[in-house]
Formats: structure tokens, C-alpha cells, sequence
């Protein structure tokens, strides 16, 4: 009998120390903020990380989980709040008919004329994202953009992670530095001077007639084009990093192996590393595609007219038709376009997983 | 419902951001719609913390509004968006005895914007313009000939002319009420009309030269006609000025002008309006009584170059504004402006939608 509650990860976790001083250290902070002239935000996320532990702690010895559970607790609780709360609320305002008041929808429910309440939903608003073919034209074009741009960013990236993963120590942390250093100017900053380069007056234009190679500035802002500099730009840290992360762990000894029994270096190249990096080479694609879907900042500053994404398409019925009932389904439907793919990737992985 | 279950989930977290202090005054205002200074003065003089966030459309302000609990004292709404806010219950009435300088106000232009607002009950006016063309003389001298005189929508709406300019960079507002109406008053029909029949003419036209529009924007437009990026730009006639000013200070041979067009143009009024659950309103009415002083509202419009609405500051305003038809128009001008109308939820839809039809094309 005893030898059951011994099992590892079964015994009762001790009250880490940090968890009882959590909301001493909210007071505290609270107190701070006045007395120490700290600054609300930093307040604010501390606070809010701290009580976020506490509370997933706390809750978790309540219910009487196993402190295995209560761990998961706490990032589930996030989720929950962050993800799933919002969710629903979003699906709830989809269900709802657009109207002059604050908030500027239907209410869910409404007192009927006998006392008894009625529930006002409809599916209409998803009907109507159906009937007008400017929604599926918009998810297309996203989807378009965003799957071009991962590609033009693994074709950047995968040299560049291959290179830095292939590098003797000293050199390989620098250039690991720079490919993390744009993080630290504003994302917004770094678009803005991308208009810089790109526009009329700018610097490429500049550079090409004082070459002698252009006679007329070349039209860059304002076109697809811009939107692909600036979307491959801004993410491609972020196809670098997985990428990297995967082909710095390859061991050498397949490589000599491979080309000690003949094979050129083509060869090793496509029948070992690339099959075995394929987990960075999805993991950077989707940490690319998933958030080009819903671009809003980039094609808004760089793109033109016409170029059609969902998210602006998101903007238009939020603001000028100041429609949120159908800003919600157009959400809520592309949320579903970007969840599944994932989790039908996810599964692809278990399988692979399992066999493995 | 909803806000109460976000707000128990958010813990403790909302607490000190709710918290104001004592004689603090938070405006949400314009880009670059007013003086530093102005705030500076108010500041030291009320003993009132003052902060400033700024926007570039209505509809951002309006979504803030809908959304509620904005924190906001004062914002600054243009008058056909007020008055659909004013409807959802977005703003308290004024309290006119904590207002006393209001007897300095114009009482035609007042007039005009209780059309929106009965008896001027929830909001002043702040600045008010004309929604015209602004151009760069050289460029559009260089491909219309020295004799063309912008004076007409047609630089814009005819794909003739438009054609012609559009290699140098033309820009439209990215605001349907702003543009419809101007396509509508191009074409001879009536520019407030709701009826879809004359929205859908507004529509084809504003598609017909959307191939030689550079860009859809509302405050982009400044800087680039500053320099020289863009030639032709339908905008707000202080903005319009501002981009000829930062022109004139880069000296670099760019040279802006607005003009309004024979056709019509709409007129606007930007108003001071306190939200309904202002955290400061004594503070706010401070404020809004303030910017009703002559000398300080005639020095934010020499800096603004919008006209403002107050009577007695006229002498105070640089002549250089005053004396400019296209900023204090002429009465002959005044008769050919038309206001804004606030259409209802059908017609925003149509609207919207034909909008990002002659945008994107689809």
C-alpha cells in the first residue's frame, strides 16, 4: 500500500513558497504603483501572471486534483479565459441582428409580451457571408498571400538556418543574435521603413537611377508586391528559428556516413537533412501562414486597393458598416479555417509519432 | 452580460487602471488636430492631468464608443457620426452653465449642427471644413497645361482627366460617407440621398477611375503630398493646408493647394462631445469651456488651419486663414456646401459594400 503513494508524480506537491507569496507580491506591487512610481502596465502583467498561477493552484487543491493536473491547470486556465471565453462571446455576437444601441447588437434574450423569455439567434449571418462572393474571394486571397509568402519565406530561410546551424560556435551565436536583433525595434517601426525603400522617393528607387539601370521610379508601394516584402520580412525570424532548432540537432555522423558510401552531396542533402528537418520545416511554415492569414498592419501600410485580405474585409464590416454580428461570423469562420488545418497537422504528427 | 463575465475573469487585473486620479482629464482627439501648447495652458492653469490619444477615422472612435467604458472625457466626433451615437445613448447632455463662453460661439454655424444634434444639446462645434481636393499646383500645371484651374470634381471623376495625373499618384479618402457624396454632387443627383439606385451611379463612377487611384487612405494623404509623392488627394481641408505648410517648411520646390469644387463639396462639423460615463466631467466641461476662450481657439486653428466656429476669435485668427475662401468660404461658396445625413443600418450595409466593391474591385 505504501509503495502506491511513493509512485513519482503521484505525491503531493508542497505549496511552492512563490505561490503563497503571490498575492502578497499583488499587494505589494499594488502599493508599489504608488509609492514607487512603477508603471501601471508592468503592474498590471505581473499581477496578472502571478494571479493566474495562484488562482490555477488554489483551484486546482479545491477540487482535489492530482498535482499533476493542477500543473496543466494553470495553462489551461489560460486558454480558457483567453481563447475560450472570447470565443464564445464572439460566436454569441454571430448569432445576434445589428442595432443602434451600446453594444451595437441584439440582446440574447428578450421578455416576450407572456412573461416568458425568448431567445433571439439566427444563423443569418453566416448565410449571408455565403451569398455575397466577396467573403470566399477574401478567405482565398488570404490564404493565396499567406501560403506564397511562406514559401518565398522558406526558401529565404531554410539557407540561412542551414547556414548558422552548419557554423563553428562564436560565429553561429552572432548570427543567431541578428536573426532575433529586428525583435527589438517595434514591428510597426520596421514596416514603416520598409516605406522608406519602397516608394517613389525612396531609397531602391534612388539607388537604381543613380545606376543608370531605371530612367522612371519603379511603382513598389502600394502593390502585391509590397505586402510579400513585408510579410516575408516580418516573419521570417520565425521560419529561421524552428528551422534551425531541428537542423542544429542533425548528427554529422549520418552525413559522413552518407558520403562514405558515395553519395554526393546533392544527394545527402535531399535523401537525409531535408527529410529529417521536415518537423522545422512545418513548424516554421505554420508559425508563417497561420498569423499571414489574418494580416491586417502589413497589407493596410504596404498593399494597395485592391488588395483584397480578410482582415481588412474584418475592418470594413467592424467599422463602416459597423456590422458586428457579421464581423463576428467572418471571424469565427476564419478562426475554423485556421484551427483545422492545424489540428489535422496535429494528428498527421501523432500518427508519425505513434509509427515511430 | 458580457462585460461583467470578462470582468470577473480579469480578476483583480481592471482595478488600478479604473482607479482616476484626483483632476484628470483624458482626450481622444484627431491626429494632429490640436496645439500642445493649448493642453499645456489648460494643464497648468486648471491643475488638471491632461492625456491626449488620437485617432484617424470615425469609425475607430465610433467602435470605442459602441464597445463602451472608454475612459474617455472628451472625443471629438464629426456631426453625422454624432448623431448615430447620440441615438445608441453614447453621450450626456452638456451642462451649459459650466459653459458660459458658448455666447461666443457663431450661431448660423451652431444652427447648422443642431441639425444633427437638437438644440446643440450634447455637443459644440469644435473646427469645421470642407471635404475638397487638394493638389500640387506644379505637377498637375505640368500634365493639364498652366491654364487648367482645379475647380471641379471632374480631375478626379472624369477617367479622362483622372488618367492624365494618375502616373504622378492620386489618393481617396477611405471614408464611403465622405466619398459618396462627392461622386454624388459630381454626377447632379441629390449628395444626400440614401436610395440605392443613386448610391449604385455614386458606385460606378467612383469604380470607373479606380484604376488610376494610387491609394484608399485618410491621413496617409498628408505626408505624401508634402512631398511630392502624390499630385491629386481627396481630403479634409485643414489637412489639406497642414500638407501645404510642411511643403512650403521643406522648401524642396513642392507646392500644395486645396480647392473646393463648383460641384459642391460637403461640409463638416467636428464636435466636442463628453461619453456618457466620462470618468471627469467637471474636468471635461472645463475643457470644452476652455477651448471656447477666442484667444485659444484662434490659435489652434493658425496651427490646424481649420476654421473654428467661434465668433469672437475672427479677429484673433491669422489673415492669412481668414482671408482664405477655401477655409472661411464665401457666402456665394457657403450656398453650394451640403452637410452629411446619418443613414440607417440598411443603407450602411449598401454603402459599405458597394465601398469595398470600388475598392478592391469585387
Amino acid at each position: 500500500m505504501s509503495g502506491a503513494s511513493a509512485t513519482p508524480g503521484r505525491g503531493r506537491l508542497a505549496l511552492p513558497p512563490a505561490m503563497i507569496a503571490a498575492p502578497l507580491v499583488v499587494i505589494a506591487l499594488m502599493l508599489g504603483r504608488h509609492w514607487l512610481f512603477l508603471p501601471e502596465d508592468l503592474v498590471l502583467l505581473i499581477g496578472a501572471a502571478l494571479l493566474f498561477a495562484f488562482g490555477g493552484f488554489v483551484l486546482g487543491r479545491l477540487v482535489g486534483l492530482p498535482d499533476r493536473w493542477i500543473v496543466i491547470a494553470v495553462p489551461m486556465l489560460w486558454l480558457v479565459v483567453f481563447f475560450l471565453v472570447p470565443f464564445f462571446v464572439l460566436g454569441r455576437i454571430s448569432l445576434a441582428e445589428t442595432m443602434i444601441a451600446r453594444p451595437p447588437y441584439s440582446p440574447l434574450w428578450e421578455r416576450g409580451d407572456d412573461g416568458g423569455i425568448e431567445i433571439i439567434a439566427s444563423l443569418e449571418n453566416y448565410r449571408f457571408l455565403l451569398s455575397d462572393a466577396l467573403y470566399v474571394n477574401a478567405y482565398l486571397s488570404s490564404l493565396k498571400i499567406a501560403a506564397i509568402s511562406t514559401l518565398f519565406a522558406l526558401l529565404i530561410g531554410y539557407p540561412i538556418a542551414y547556414y548558422i546551424a552548419r557554423s563553428p560556435e562564436p560565429r553561429r551565436s552572432i548570427l543567431l543574435l541578428l536573426v532575433i536583433l529586428p525583435f527589438w525595434t517595434s514591428f510597426l517601426l520596421r514596416v514603416y521603413a520598409w516605406i522608406g525603400f519602397l516608394r517613389r522617393d525612396g531609397v531602391i528607387n534612388n539607388l537604381l537611377t543613380w545606376a543608370g539601370i531605371i530612367d522612371e521610379p519603379l511603382v513598389m508601394m502600394q502593390t502585391d508586391f509590397a505586402v510579400y516584402i513585408g510579410i516575408v520580412y516580418t516573419y521570417l525570424p520565425f521560419m529561421i528559428l524552428p528551422l534551425y532548432a531541428n537542423l542544429v540537432k542533425l548528427d554529422g555522423a549520418l552525413l559522413e556516413a552518407a558520403s562514405d558510401l558515395g553519395a554526393s552531396p546533392v544527394t545527402t542533402f535531399l535523401t537525409v537533412t531535408l527529410p529529417l528537418s521536415v518537423p522545422g520545416i512545418v513548424a516554421g511554415s505554420m508559425l508563417v501562414f497561420i498569423p499571414a492569414i489574418g494580416e491586417y498592419v502589413i497589407p493596410a501600410l504596404l498593399g494597395g486597393p485592391d488588395t483584397l485580405m480578410i482582415g481588412r474585409t474584418l475592418w470594413d464590416e467592424f467599422f463602416s458598416a459597423r456590422d458586428w454580428p457579421v464581423a463576428s461570423a467572418v471571424a469565427i469562420v476564419m478562426l475554423v479555417l485556421v484551427v483545422l488545418p492545424i489540428m489535422w497537422l496535429q494528428s498527421v504528427q501523432n500518427r508519425q509519432e505513434a509509427q515511430e | 452580460m458580457k462585460r461583467s463575465i470578462l470582468a470577473a475573469a480579469a480578476l483583480g487585473m481592471t482595478v488600478p487602471a479604473v482607479a482616476q486620479a484626483e483632476g484628470s482629464l483624458n482626450l481622444y482627439i484627431w491626429s494632429d488636430y490640436i496645439t500642445d501648447a493649448a493642453i499645456e495652458r489648460f494643464a497648468e492653469e486648471y491643475d488638471v492631468d491632461v492625456t491626449v490619444d488620437v485617432y484617424d477615422s470615425n469609425e475607430t472612435l465610433e467602435a470605442r464608443l459602441m464597445a463602451g467604458a472608454t475612459g474617455y472625457d472628451i472625443v471629438v466626433p464629426t456631426a453625422d457620426f454624432m448623431a448615430r451615437q447620440i441615438a445608441a445613448g453614447v453621450y450626456q447632455p452638456l451642462n451649459y452653465d459650466l459653459l458660459p463662453n458658448a455666447s461666443n460661439m457663431d450661431a448660423d454655424l451652431m444652427a447648422e449642427a443642431a441639425s444633427f444634434d437638437p438644440e446643440n444639446e450634447h455637443a459644440v462645434i469644435y473646427m469645421w471644413g470642407t471635404t475638397g481636393i487638394g493638389y500640387n499646383i506644379d505637377m498637375i500645371a505640368e500634365r493639364l497645361g498652366e491654364d487648367y484651374e482645379v475647380d471641379s470634381w471632374s480631375l478626379v471623376f472624369d477617367p479622362e482627366i483622372a488618367a492624365q495625373v494618375a502616373d504622378c499618384g492620386i489618393s481617396f479618402l477611405d471614408a464611403p460617407t465622405e466619398m459618396f457624396p462627392a461622386a454624388l454632387a459630381y454626377l447632379g443627383r441629390d449628395p444626400q440621398s440614401r436610395e440605392t439606385e443613386d448610391l449604385e451611379a455614386a458606385a460606378e463612377l467612383l469604380g470607373s477611375v479606380r484604376e488610376y487611384v494610387r491609394y484608399f487612405h485618410s491621413s496617409q494623404y498628408i505626408s505624401d503630398l508634402a512631398n511630392g509623392e502624390t499630385c491629386v488627394s481627396v481630403g479634409w481641408s485643414g489637412d489639406v493646408f497642414q500638407a501645404a505648410d510642411r511643403a512650403a517648411e521643406a522648401d524642396r520646390g513642392v507646392n500644395v493647394w486645396y480647392a473646393i469644387p463648383k460641384e459642391g463639396a460637403l461640409v463638416w462639423f467636428d464636435m466636442l462631445a463628453v461619453p456618457e460615463d466620462a470618468p471627469n466631467v467637471e474636468n471635461a466641461h472645463a475643457f470644452i469651456n476652455y477651448l471656447m476662450e477666442p484667444d485659444v481657439i484662434a490659435e489652434i486653428t493658425n496651427y490646424v488651419w481649420y476654421a473654428n466656429a467661434n465668433e469672437a476669435s475672427v479677429p484673433m485668427v491669422d489673415e492669412e486663414i481668414t482671408s482664405d475662401p477655401a477655409i472661411f468660404p464665401t457666402d456665394e461658396v457657403m450656398d453650394r456646401l451640403f452637410t452629411a445625413v446619418t443613414y440607417g443600418s440598411r443603407v450602411d450595409r449598401v454603402i459599405s459594400r458597394l465601398w469595398t466593391g470600388v475598392r478592391t474591385g469585387q
